[in-house]
């Protein structure tokens, strides 16, 4: 009588992870690293986000070997990207037993049209976010856990403050509506009436949302948590900062404790210099990754 | 009022914060050592075992914990919770708390595909309880003096002894709240802790 799969399965995986950081490695040797300074999980891939920014060309999902060598490499939970609409990497990731996939922005898509249905998989799935409509529409394809987009391998935070602060007040919105007002409000967002429904009567969203896209300090993580992530991806902003090691750690306690800003100066003393950050406005709007899925 | 603390340092914290006051006692967050002082009992709840314990190591939190598993109040570990209490952790040479004893291996049902619900009888629970199975480990093997309350698949999934109560899986996940009332009945009522003058 034992079910694998279902919504609170998948769900239930992404609120052990709450509270708490994920960290970009791309071979075992970060995954290790990120490990013992606290990660409550990995996301394996080839590049991180500002080398994909920088190479330019198609990124696709990482070779099986890195995610495979990262997998033997530590115990705490594995994640990996599939791009956007591709069936096959994300069923090549679940046969490998990957824990977690991230159909993400930060790769090529390779359908521009229609995301994954992820409710057809056992793997759960977390996904990319700028506001409640995008937020319902991947829980509606079986998204078991968000995160804001922000902007990808920039080290800047100001997209994922903007993303997060605009679902967190949808969310506030809809439950402060009367039920007459919802079908309308679910209209104007591209959301499904009974999503909204959900998230009046739930008081919050239906699943963990982490913040992502742009944090490069401990400050950053906790300015996160203040606004109400339930936790934080850290893409490019350990593995390019001067040490790696103590960034890392740094971040994971700053997330604990966001509201204690004492400890959080002591934690951000010396630590060298954090990743190269780039102003928004510079990148052409085309290559915004937050443009990609919809 | 019973007064009972929920290890907060990440994980499903909200959810057990939420079934303690279903259950009609003060929840309680705790951060610091300091949170520790007047609770009638602790959970340490499902997350990340290794960032919960690089966390409790940090904050000095490891001997204040082991002080007040001595001083006999009711812990309750669900998941990660009951690696942090177990006497023995399989492949690990030293235990987190070590104050259960019981022998728990890691992530003994499989990777994140492997994890399960189901519903499960439990001594000393009435009628079946649905069991939410995360990347969950087991109790391989547990001492004289503990009771096994549950058995799945021939593997130990809930046990208690004397003060510490222990499961793989995640109460906390659903809406029933009888595990936690369960837990909340082994905390001593005031008159059975009155010491004689």
């Amino acid at each position: 009588m034992s079910q694998h799969g279902t919504d609170r399965v998948k769900r239930g995986m992404a609120e052990m992870q709450k509270g708490g950081v994920i960290m970009d490695v791309v071979n075992a040797e970060q995954a290790r690293i990120a490990e013992a300074a606290g990660a409550t999980a990995v996301m394996a891939l080839e590049r991180v986000p500002s080398d994909i920014r920088r190479d330019g060309g198609v990124a696709r999902m990482a070779d099986p070997r890195i995610t495979e060598e990262v997998m033997k490499a530590v115990s705490i939970p594995v994640m990996a990207k599939a791009r956007i609409g591709h069936i096959v990497e994300a069923r090549i990731l679940e046969a490998m037993g990957v824990d977690y996939i991230d159909e993400s922005e930060v790769l090529t898509p390779a359908d521009e049209e229609f995301h994954l249905l992820k409710n057809q998989y056992t793997v759960p799935f977390v996904c990319g976010c700028r506001n409640l409509g995008e937020a319902a529409r991947r829980i509606g394809e079986g998204a078991s856990m968000l995160r804001t987009k922000g902007e990808p391998g920039t080290g800047n935070i100001v997209e994922a403050v903007r993303h997060l602060r605009q679902v967190n007040a949808e969310v506030r919105k809809v439950i402060a509506m009367s039920e007459d007002e919802l079908m309308t409000e679910a209209r104007n967002l591209g959301a499904s009436y009974e999503f909204l429904k959900e998230v009046k009567s739930l008081g919050r969203l239906p699943v963990v949302n982490f913040a992502a896209g742009g944090v490069a300090t401990p400050a950053d993580a906790a300015l996160m948590m203040e606004l109400g992530a339930d936790g934080v991806f850290v893409g490019s902003g350990i593995f390019k900062s001067d040490n790696p090691e103590r960034f890392a750690r740094a971040i994971v306690e700053a997330t604990t404790h966001y509201q204690d800003y004492k400890l959080i100066a002591e934690l951000s003393k010396d630590l060298g210099i954090a990743m190269k950050g780039i102003e928004i406005s510079t990148i052409a709007a085309g290559e915004r990754m937050q443009e990609r899925g919809w | 009022m019973k007064r009972v603390g929920v290890l907060a340092l990440q994980g499903a914290v909200r959810e057990h914060l939420q079934s303690i006051e279903a259950c009609g006692a003060e929840a309680v967050s705790v951060k610091w050592p300091k949170d520790l002082e007047s609770l009638d009992a602790l959970i340490l709840p499902g997350g990340e075992s290794t960032a919960m314990r690089r966390l409790i190591d940090r904050y000095g939190l490891m001997e204040p914990l082991r002080d007040f598993a001595e001083t006999g109040k009711p812990m309750f570990g669900t998941c990660a919770g009951l690696i942090l209490l177990a006497e023995t952790v399989v492949g690990e040479d030293q235990p987190h708390l070590g104050v259960m004893d019981v022998a728990v291996a890691r992530n003994s049902f499989g990777r994140q595909v492997d994890s399960f619900e189901v519903p499960l009888e439990i001594n000393g629970i009435e009628g079946a309880f649905e069991a939410v199975f995360i990347r969950a480990p087991h109790i391989v093997s547990a001492g004289p003096s503990t009771e096994v309350l549950c058995v799945h698949d021939g593997k130990i999934v809930m046990a208690k002894n004397g003060q510490f109560l222990g499961c793989s899986f995640h109460p906390e996940l659903t809406e029933d709240h009888r595990i936690t009332a369960y837990f909340l009945s082994m905390i001593p009522s005031k008159s059975d802790l009155l010491l004689p003058n």
